[in-house]
């Protein structure tokens, strides 16, 4: 007989893309409003796109100033019936909603990926399941805030704002509804231009679920629609999550009136690596920090600050794992990173880049091939970063990692604050007394310690400085949306 | 000619399996014979709580939460069952309603212990200092006899949620409700083990259970002083947690004092850690 | 002197090689990724059972193991017990398929070292072209690794010609740390290959473990430019979990560790699972265990 001789072979993934067929989207979506999707009365559709490929999905309804006048006025009337509901039967229908996100996840997953361009995997594995969480953490909460925010007696604050940013738009959505319908409050809730869809489809669910009209509406929109909405009367409460910028405007704008207000905003995270880390998964823990959803979350490790002594190891196992990194169609299952989410977000991350270029740092870039269409930037690491470039200060939100280096434990402490952000920072060492001292050093709101990028329904998250305050996640989170009664 | 009806043999409910007591004895309650456990099957009851209360306790607040909730789920769906062996009406209805809604409330509960009980300790020495609640481990629970579907809810619910595994001995005169309750939680996605329900003689069965020395805690609802103080000396021999209460009637009865359900059946640690490399 | 350990996090080990579990592996590239795997495999059997006429059956499956589908290729070895070897290698002769054989007081090692050279040099003298030793756990756990390596040079010695596989047993060293020391004691001391199991404890290949292994050949081809091969062993049972092994070593070490020169796979029943799912990419349907003939 033969035998088959021996080669070696590349051995390469097949494309692995994910079905769409079960995604059932409508031509045209409508405004959310008093329980039922409406034609806006003065507004217009515009078309939101698939960042990886250009092509249109659905035509979007945007709010006009009258359909914001509209959904305040519901909600207001709506509130008191709410709020007014035994806590544990707004808390049955956040569990409603939690288990209907879970049943849709697939569907709710491939049209994040679609409308967003962030990799399937993470939609899959990261967004879907932890807005689930969310939603199911939260409805707990419901008949047990007392527990939660350590009050006599607490209410709710009426009627809330609440503005999303696109780099998660249904985890942040689920991190602003779920808390808020908890605590009794109705809200409007106005997605990210460029990502409506799914907040779209969490309407949906709000419908399925029986939720009373009026608790939740949606208004798609660009920014204008969001400063229309935080300049009404008949607000109680804003909550923002968005550009530092835009966060400056709102909390002007708000300024005398009287309006609750929180801000999730952005942010230029350290990601400090230490000599005596674990250093195999200190680069898994940098790639997870800058390449994660293409880099577009605020918390972003963005500037890698590398002990002196390890920074060449450092680099190269760096360099090596993102040799690894898979680039490409974002409905594919076994894709790293996906497409940038809008040709503004592109032109961003490529002045900035330049910026980088022209100020001295080294670049290097993954040579991968890019799809034709679409929007795309490949993983790039910048090395011989100095504290006072660009790309060392301000917010790239991309997939482009800065690297600094640091002598010791005081100097690293010091780079990291050196910043107007102070929204996460990231430690690698083995040695548990020197994370937390450097953890208790710093002035960041989530401080990860041999780890990146984790979010848990249950963990407080939120920043320091211009990265904004106030708290979404455990019972911190409840404290936002709720006020204590006083004695009369 | 008329059907004949398939009738229902009850069971026991021993390491997520559905069996007859080892003694083979049965007692009939009402218009069924119900099995009669014996104290070996107390026994075995133990050791299945015990092995399953490890890995039970090893699970994510969250997955625990989302289980129990799938109980109350569970639970719902057997309504029509359940509210016919609580003998219709009303009350059943309303007693049913209770029992599913005490079933979420703690499925609430789960990932919420921690922050509620635990915290950081702010000690005057360079250390990172807190205590966070952990299970106690085998709960014992000994269930009223009336509302006998609430009442046994309302003191298994929270002994689960604080993650502990439960071996229950249901209402001597009225445990129909228990062993139904048994079958919709055995097609929950609770794992075999973590809560086993017996029925039978009470005090014989009571007596066995507190008197195990591997049981870390007893939650006594039978409203019987004299078994309760007997329970309570039994517990002295190992320095068991026991607690007494009536059982509960309402929903707000067994909720009202959910924080004091919960710490009877858990631990507090504290762990030191240096700060400062 | 104490032992120094490079630092290893458990935490996140386990979930990078989850998530390289996640790979999602289709059509042609399961295909090729199975054909690939079978390859790889020593096939294994070690038991107080074998015969003579258990291990030619064995050999006839390791050099054509699907005669329906001739596009299946050898595997790469016949793993046995020394006492097996000359009739492996008689049955093997001229096929391409190496007779390996376990030695050195397999699987336990607690036997002198005179012992072991000697298990070794009869393992050789009948033929054995590798040979997988066990490394000392007592020396080891004792912190003695002058006497680990030790016994791997001089086992290494005794091989001559024959390729060395070092076994560490993982399951028995306590922590991911001490899996990354054993693997460059080893690697030092002169093994072919590391592998991480006998197969006969109470875990082997782990994602976990692998991973870890994995980074150590890298970081020690990177140092010193020599190239040592890895052998995933005990506990690879279906096709599954022999594609996630060939995800971890492909995204680790590269396509070049991607054959059997550099990568072997032990295992005695992932074959029929790796040709079953074989047949199902070509068919659709899912396959059942009497369509593959059982040795």
């Amino acid at each position: 007989m033969t035998v088959e001789p021996r080669q070696s072979t590349v051995w390469n993934y097949a494309p692995a893309p994910e079905a769409t067929d079960h995604l059932r989207l409508r031509d045209r979506y409508g405004l959310f409003i008093d329980g039922a999707f409406r034609e806006p009365a003065e507004g217009r559709h515009e078309p939101t796109i698939n960042p990886a490929t250009e092509e249109p999905i659905a035509e979007i309804a945007w709010a006009g100033p009258a359909d914001v006048a509209r959904a305040l006025e519901v909600a207001r009337s709506a509130q008191p019936r709410w709020a007014a509901l035994p806590d544990r039967e707004r808390g049955k229908y956040l569990f409603r909603i939690a288990r209907l996100i879970q049943e849709r996840a697939r569907e709710l997953a491939v049209c994040e990926t679609l409308d967003g361009g962030k990799p399937l995997r993470e939609s899959r594995d990261v967004d879907v399941p932890l807005a689930a969480a969310h939603f199911f953490h939260y409805a707990g909460w419901a008949d047990k805030l007392r527990y939660g925010v350590a009050a006599r007696e607490v209410a709710p604050l009426g009627v809330v704002a609440q503005i999303v940013p696109w780099n998660f738009p249904l985890l942040m959505a689920a991190w602003k509804l779920a808390p808020a319908l908890a605590c009794g409050n109705t809200a409007i809730l106005k997605p990210a231009e460029t990502t409506p869809l799914t907040a779209l489809l969490l309407a949906e669910i709000c419908q399925e679920a029986e939720l009373p009209p009026g608790v939740v509406a949606i208004l798609p929109g660009d920014g204008q629609v969001g400063a229309t909405l935080v300049r009404s009367p008949g607000l109680d409460k804003v909550a923002f999550t968005g550009s530092t910028a835009v966060g400056r405007d709102i909390q002007g704008a708000l300024a005398g009136r009287g309006v609750e207000l929180t801000l999730e905003l952005g942010g230029k995270s350290a990601n400090i690596v230490f000599e005596d880390a674990a250093l195999d998964q200190a680069v898994e823990g940098i790639v997870n920090g800058i390449f994660f959803n293409q880099g577009h979350v605020c918390c972003a490790g963005s500037r890698l600050l590398v002990q002196e002594s390890v920074m060449d190891e450092v680099i190269a196992k760096l360099w090596a794992r993102m040799a690894r990194l898979r680039v490409g169609d974002p409905l594919d299952k076994n894709t790293d990173v996906g497409a940038i989410n809008s040709a503004e977000q592109l032109a961003r991350i490529e002045a900035l880049v330049a910026a980088g270029e022209a100020e001295g740092a080294v670049r290097r870039s993954l040579a991968c091939d890019l799809p034709e269409h679409g929007y795309w930037f490949p993983p790039t690491l910048f090395t011989d970063v100095a504290p006072a470039h660009r790309i060392a200060v301000e917010e790239i939100f991309g997939p482009v990692v800065s690297v600094l280096s640091f002598r010791t434990q005081a100097e690293a402490i010091q780079k990291a604050n050196n910043s107007r952000y102070g929204l996460a920072a990231g430690i690698w060492t083995d040695k548990g007394a020197k994370a937390f001292e450097v953890a208790s050093a710093l002035r960041a709101g989530v401080v990860w310690q041999n780890t990146y990028n984790h979010f848990d329904p249950t963990a407080a998250f939120g920043g320091y400085k211009e990265s904004g305050f106030g708290r979404e996640g455990g019972p911190a989170g409840l404290r936002p949306y709720l006020r204590v009664v006083r004695s009369p | 000619m008329t059907r004949i009806p398939v009738r229902k043999t009850y069971k026991l409910w021993i390491g997520g399996a559905f069996v007859r007591s080892e003694s083979g004895r049965s007692d009939l309650v009402g218009e069924v014979n119900l099995p009669r456990a014996s104290r070996k099957d107390v026994r075995d009851a133990m050791a299945a709580a015990r092995r399953a209360s490890g890995p039970w306790a090893a699970r994510t607040a969250y997955n625990r939460g989302q289980i129990l909730y799938r109980a109350a789920e569970a639970v719902e769906s057997r309504r029509a069952q359940l509210t016919a062996v609580l003998d219709g009406g009303a009350d059943a209805d309303a007693e049913l309603d209770a029992a599913i809604d005490v079933l979420v409330h703690y499925a609430g509960w789960t990932d919420k212990l921690a922050p509620v009980l635990g915290g950081i300790n702010p000690v005057a020495a360079p250390f990172l200092s807190f205590t966070l609640p952990e299970p106690t481990g085998v709960v014992g629970v000994i269930a009223p006899d009336e509302p006998s579907l609430l009442g046994l809810v309302a003191e298994v619910a929270p002994a689960l949620a604080a993650g502990n595994a439960v071996v229950a001995i249901l209402s001597e005169t009225r445990p129909h409700a228990g062993l139904d309750l048994a079958e919709a939680l055995g097609v929950s996605d609770l794992p075999g083990g973590v809560i086993n329900l017996l029925s039978g003689r009470r005090r014989e069965l009571a007596l066995a259970l507190g008197g195990h020395r591997d049981l870390n805690a007893i939650v006594d609802a039978s409203g019987d002083h004299e078994l309760g103080t007997e329970l309570d000396r039994l517990a002295a021999e190992t320095i068991k947690r026991a607690s007494h209460h009536p059982g509960a009637v309402s929903y707000e009865q067994a909720t009202d004092d959910a924080l004091e359900r919960l710490t009877a059946v858990t631990e507090l640690k504290t762990a030191w850690h240096p700060v400062g490399a | 002197m104490s032992r120094r350990l490079a630092h290893v996090d458990r935490v996140g080990i386990e979930e990078r090689a989850a998530a390289l579990g996640a790979r999602s592996i289709k059509t042609t590239a399961k295909q090729q990724g199975i054909r690939l795997a079978v390859s790889m495999l020593d096939l294994t059997t070690l038991e107080g059972a074998d015969t003579a006429g258990k291990v030619r059956q064995l050999c006839a499956k390791a050099v054509c193991p699907a005669p329906t589908m001739p596009e299946i290729p050898s595997v790469a070895a016949i793993c046995v017990y020394s006492a097996m070897v000359a009739v492996a290698r008689a049955a093997l002769a001229g096929t391409g398929v190496a007779t390996a054989s376990v030695a050195t007081g397999f699987p336990a090692g607690q036997v002198s070292l005179e012992a072991k050279l000697r298990d070794t040099e009869d393992a050789v003298a009948a033929g054995a072209e590798e040979i997988d030793m066990v490394i000392s756990r007592e020396a080891f756990l004792a912190g003695d690794d002058a006497r680990v390596m030790r016994e791997i040079e001089r086992i290494k010695e005794a091989c001559g010609d024959a390729h060395l596989k070092v076994i560490l047993e993982t399951a028995e060293l306590g922590s991911y740390e001490h899996v990354r020391h054993a693997s460059m004691l080893a690697m030092e001391a002169g093994a072919d290959f590391i592998k991480t199991s006998t197969g006969k404890a109470s875990a082997g290949a782990t994602p976990g473990v692998c991973l870890v292994m994995l980074e150590a050949i890298r970081d020690h081809a990177w140092r010193t430019g020599r190239i040592v091969g890895f052998k995933a062993a005990g506990g690879v049972s279906t096709s599954k979990a022999a594609l996630h092994r060939l995800v971890l070593v492909k995204e680790t070490l590269g396509d070049e560790w991607l054959t059997p020169e550099r990568l072997r796979i032990g295992a005695s029943s992932v074959l029929n699972d790796l040709l079953m799912q074989y047949a199902k990419t070509q068919d659709g349907r899912y396959g059942r265990g009497e369509d593959f003939s059982i040795e």
